[in-house]
């Protein structure tokens, strides 16, 4: 006999095992609206006076997180950064097609950042001419990203960054993380990192949800996503880390979800808090950007893009 | 006599009667790894398999 939805009795289209709790889509749809909501009022992420700016990827997490933001009302908008990887299946044309048609369907503000039409190089080749991540362009596309959407984020005053990471993302992470006792990652990883001078408070509204979850989400609402991935996360350690604990998931349902929030709960106790005499190192201003850098003289970012550009 | 999952290029056939959780442990796929569809709708791994099924598998890992 066909599994039921907890609350009407029609075919359930998703059993999550972790909740105990078969849903069809109607009910899913809700669901995933109000435990949203539950997510952003328990860690007190914004409000509907705040200003959101959404870093969308064309990803199924991200579109499925501007859409739920703007179906629950907030002000969020949306930020695309073309990264110039084509790889022989276009992967940031396409991307970039679907978010420029997901914000065109629903009306919704978007900002566009080409990397290669602002810095004359794409990220492969950034990551080729520099140093960092020795070839693989992951490492320099994450500090281009981080650097553009704080750009996006000050210049066009929003207080709030939102990313669409979710529960899988997060315990991938942790796992890592935990790995190699990473503690200077074990205590930033957060679903919220407060706003500090020059930088908006960066928000994870999609923590609480299996990675699944989303995809089922999409579907559900017809978002058309990348499903491809990026041809350059082939062998990441982080997809590697999911599978593993997607295997630990399918023996132990809610395995993933006791380990992630367990360590929310350890670390709100106090487990990985810097000493007291340990204070945050003070943040510097790059002199070339303006923003906000661990040491002084110029930022990471800057330094990359001038020795690439040489 | 069988049912056909299908996950991005890769076709397997197998025997319709058990459920799309129980079929995915045979091939060896984490059921937490895709969402199981019928004519582009989402259904539940505890569908049984109909003969002549088509499901195909969206994969939902991803990240880098």
């Amino acid at each position: 006999m066909a599994m039921r939805c907890r609350h009407c009795g029609q075919p359930a289209v998703i059993n999550m095992r972790q909740h105990k709790l078969a849903l069809c889509g109607e009910h899913f749809l809700a669901w995933v609206l109000k435990t949203t909501e539950r997510t952003i009022e328990k860690y007190r992420m914004f409000s509907r006076e705040d200003k959101i700016l959404v870093a969308v990827s064309g990803g199924k997490d991200s579109l499925a997180l501007w859409d739920i933001l703007h179906r629950l009302d907030y002000r969020a908008d949306g930020l695309y950064i073309g990264l110039g990887i084509d790889e022989g299946i276009r992967y940031s044309d396409e991307s970039r097609t679907l978010t420029e048609r997901f914000a065109e369907a629903r009306g919704l503000h978007l900002t566009i950042v080409d990397v290669p039409g602002e810095y004359g190089v794409t990220i492969p080749e950034m990551a080729q001419r520099s140093r960092r991540g020795q070839g693989k362009p992951c490492s320099v596309c994450g500090l281009v990203k981080r650097h553009v959407m704080n750009r996006i984020a000050r210049d066009g005053h929003y207080n709030v960054l939102a990313t669409g990471h979710n529960l899988d993302d997060e315990a991938a992470a942790l796992f890592g993380n935990t790995l190699r006792w990473q503690s200077g990652y074990l205590l930033r990883q957060s679903p919220v990192l407060e706003a500090a001078p020059g930088l908006a408070r960066k928000v994870k509204p999609l923590v609480r949800f299996y990675e699944r979850e989303m995809a089922a989400y999409a579907l559900l609402r017809g978002i058309e996503y990348i499903e491809e991935e990026c041809p350059f996360s082939v062998g990441a350690k982080s997809i590697a880390y999911k599978e593993l604990l997607n295997q630990l998931e399918a023996r132990s349902p809610g395995a993933k979800q006791g380990f992630y929030l367990s360590f929310l709960q350890a670390k709100k106790e106090g487990l990985f808090n810097l000493p007291s005499d340990e204070p945050d190192a003070p943040l510097h201003i790059c002199p070339t950007c303006g923003q906000p850098t661990y040491a002084p003289g110029e930022c990471a970012f800057c330094r990359m893009v001038a020795a690439v550009q040489r | 006599m069988t049912a056909k999952l299908i996950l991005r290029k890769k076709e397997y056939e197998i025997r319709h009667g058990m459920t799309i959780r129980s079929a995915l442990k045979k091939l060896e796929i984490p059921p937490e790894s895709v969402l199981p569809t019928r004519g582009g709708e989402l259904v539940s791994e505890e569908e049984i398999l109909r003969e002549g099924d088509v499901i195909r598998l969206v994969p939902v890992i991803s990240g880098g």
